[in-house]
């Protein structure tokens, strides 16, 4: 069985994130960028099924600019078998990702496709369910736990209320939440070794996607930032100031 | 038609976050249906028709929409948006799953958590863990739009006179089935809803002692949450974690005890009205934010805090 799992290169999630001063964007020249830490989730649970004898290839695919490649090497690294880079300087909305990647469902014809449940730079938190959509396949969203079976998987999910367990039939998508399971890190050898995987570049026009993106972002600005508060010495103090300054309790 | 609202429902209550829903919907402005699609779901039907400032009710009422299956929900949706200009759904696990299902067969671009209004095609949305605020100007028809439900008002759950349809459902797909639910269930105030919420993190160093925190929630009609920390740790269920990929709350008060204040967290709490943070470490970034910061160890100052609240 073939798995696609899609990584998005991302700003690392520990930077202190700045916003440009002509209020264009975020910065992001001389900043650290990573995997968007779900698809490194995405990618471990990829490997785990292949190490358990159930997956035969994962192919990891990435849609964006050509740095993009250090990300799909970060995967080939943990232990995806090929990668496939999708170029663009355009910043692809989660519709025009979700149209890129059924294209290479339709190439590839996988089984199974691991999503991350959210991009931590845009946190659309849509991609997985738009690509289930386009294929008309089923979608486990949220997925904290998965057991593959026979033609089916069953997937717990973490929804507001608690968890919630469904059974889908495959090919399926699933999109993965934080307690799936822990991702490895890359180890020296395999870091190298991952630099002779193979990795396929093309572009959106080569699959006959469209992906010019349908909102416009009027502008980026800074949250209005909290006043500062005080340190208070007892919880005498802080119990006078909830109950007569601020008046919450 | 304006504005359809896909309500979040038990069947027999309409929950508080449609409420939200409605007043984002009115400051678009136009007429607004409410759709409740689930299963024996009559008596949230009628509760929605109450709904200040909503026109019309349709409720699908038919069993293959008992568990909020995508893919059962999907299709039905899909035909019923073509009569609106905006799709509308809050932020929460059921929506989120569900939404971006029918933007793409609609062909449009979702937008995601909006926490204002600025016209009817003009909105604001975090990115960035709320590092960054977006205006996102949208021509897609119709717009399929998320809500932040901390960011609006509320719209009073009584005073209105909407009328009631009924539609029939579109059958099974047949390619998912639910199996069961865990719940934690509580007494307490929902965590997203709670005027007061009370949050635990790892310095809490145990289930157990999140029964401190307990006493205090319902001494003050609050919720408990916990950092990804504690959820990850086994502390509490997923379901308390508040923060990016977590709940978002902003109550009148949120203390955050044993909570360092990654931005992840911070993401879901920033926004309250009164936060207190009680922390060891005075390094802590918690404290930043805070209005009101404890240097303490949590396990002489929660104790305290908790008897000093019998004495009010
Ligand atoms: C993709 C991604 C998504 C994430 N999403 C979320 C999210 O939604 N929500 C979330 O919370 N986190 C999220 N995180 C995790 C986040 O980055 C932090 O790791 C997490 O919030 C830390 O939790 P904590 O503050 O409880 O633990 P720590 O950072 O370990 O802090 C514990 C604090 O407790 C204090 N302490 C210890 N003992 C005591 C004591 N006896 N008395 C008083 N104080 C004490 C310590 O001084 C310390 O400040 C996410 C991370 C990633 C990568
Ligand atoms: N540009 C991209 N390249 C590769 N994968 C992506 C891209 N954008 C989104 N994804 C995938 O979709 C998930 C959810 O993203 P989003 O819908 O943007 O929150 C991510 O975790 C990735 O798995």
């Amino acid at each position: 069985m073939k798995i696609l799992v899609p990584v998005k290169r991302v700003v690392d999630y520990n930077v202190n994130i700045r916003v440009k001063a002509d209020q264009s964007g975020v910065e992001t020249a001389n900043v650290k960028m990573s995997m968007n830490p779900f698809d490194e989730i995405s990618i471990e649970q990829a490997i785990r099924l292949k190490e358990a004898g159930i997956a035969t290839e994962i192919i990891a695919v990435s849609i964006g600019v050509s740095q993009c490649q250090e990300t799909i090497r970060t995967a080939l690294a943990m232990g995806a078998d090929r990668g496939i880079l999708i170029e663009t300087d355009i910043a692809v909305e989660p519709l025009g990702v979700a149209k890129l990647l059924k294209a290479i469902i339709d190439k590839e014809e996988p089984e199974l496709i691991l999503v991350g449940k959210q991009s931590i730079d845009d946190d659309s938190n849509q991609t997985a369910q738009m690509l289930a959509a386009l294929a008309g396949w089923p979608q486990a969203t949220f997925v904290s736990k998965l057991e593959l079976g026979d033609g089916s998987l069953e997937a717990t999910r973490e929804v507001d209320g608690g968890l919630e367990t469904i059974k889908v039939n495959m090919p399926a998508v699933v999109s993965v939440d934080l307690r799936l399971n822990e991702p490895r890190y890359a180890s020296l050898p395999n870091i190298m070794k991952a630099k002779r995987k193979p990795l396929d570049v093309m572009t959106p026009d080569d699959l006959n996607i469209d992906v010019t993106p349908r909102l416009t972002t009027v502008n980026i600005c800074e949250p209005v930032a909290r006043k500062g508060g005080v340190i208070v010495a007892s919880v005498a103090e802080l119990i006078d100031k909830l109950k007569n300054e601020a008046k919450v309790i | 038609m304006t504005n359809l609202i896909i309500a979040e429902h038990d069947g027999k209550n309409i929950k508080p976050a449609t409420l939200n829903v409605v007043n984002a919907a009115n400051a678009a402005g136009g007429n607004i249906t409410i759709a409740v699609i689930g299963n024996d779901c009559g008596d949230a039907g009628k509760m929605a028709a109450q709904i200040s400032g909503v026109n019309k009710v349709i409720i699908i009422d038919s069993p293959e929409y008992a568990h909020g299956l995508a893919e059962n929900f999907t299709p039905l949706i899909v035909k019923m948006a073509v009569d609106y200009q905006t799709i509308w759904g809050a932020a929460t696990t059921m929506s989120k799953n569900i939404l971006p299902r029918v933007a793409a067969l609609l062909d449009v671009q979702q937008i995601s958590e909006i926490t204002k209004v600025l016209a009817v095609n003009k909105f604001e949305r975090p990115i960035y863990a709320g590092n960054a605020i977006a205006t996102i100007e949208s021509n897609e028809k119709p717009n399929v739009i998320t809500v932040r439900t901390t960011a609006f008002d509320a719209a009073s759950a009584d005073g209105g006179s909407a009328t009631i349809e009924k539609l029939d459902g579109l059958g099974d797909k047949g390619i998912s089935s639910f199996i069961n639910a865990a719940g934690s269930s509580s007494e307490r105030p929902e965590l997203t809803s709670a005027k007061v919420v009370i949050s635990g993190g790892r310095g809490m160093q145990s289930g157990e002692n999140f029964a401190m925190l307990e006493k205090i929630a319902d001494k003050l009609g609050g919720a408990v949450g916990a950092s990804r920390a504690a959820v990850d740790a086994g502390f509490v269920p997923n379901d308390y974690q508040v923060g990016q990929t977590g709940k978002v709350v902003a109550p009148d008060l949120y203390m955050a005890v044993g909570i360092s204040g990654a931005i992840q967290h911070l993401a879901g709490m920033k926004d309250s009205k009164v936060i207190v943070a009680i922390n060891k470490d005075e390094d802590a970034p918690i404290f930043q934010i805070a209005d009101y910061g404890l240097v303490a160890d949590l396990f002489d100052a929660i104790p305290e805090f908790d008897a000093a609240l019998d004495e009010l």
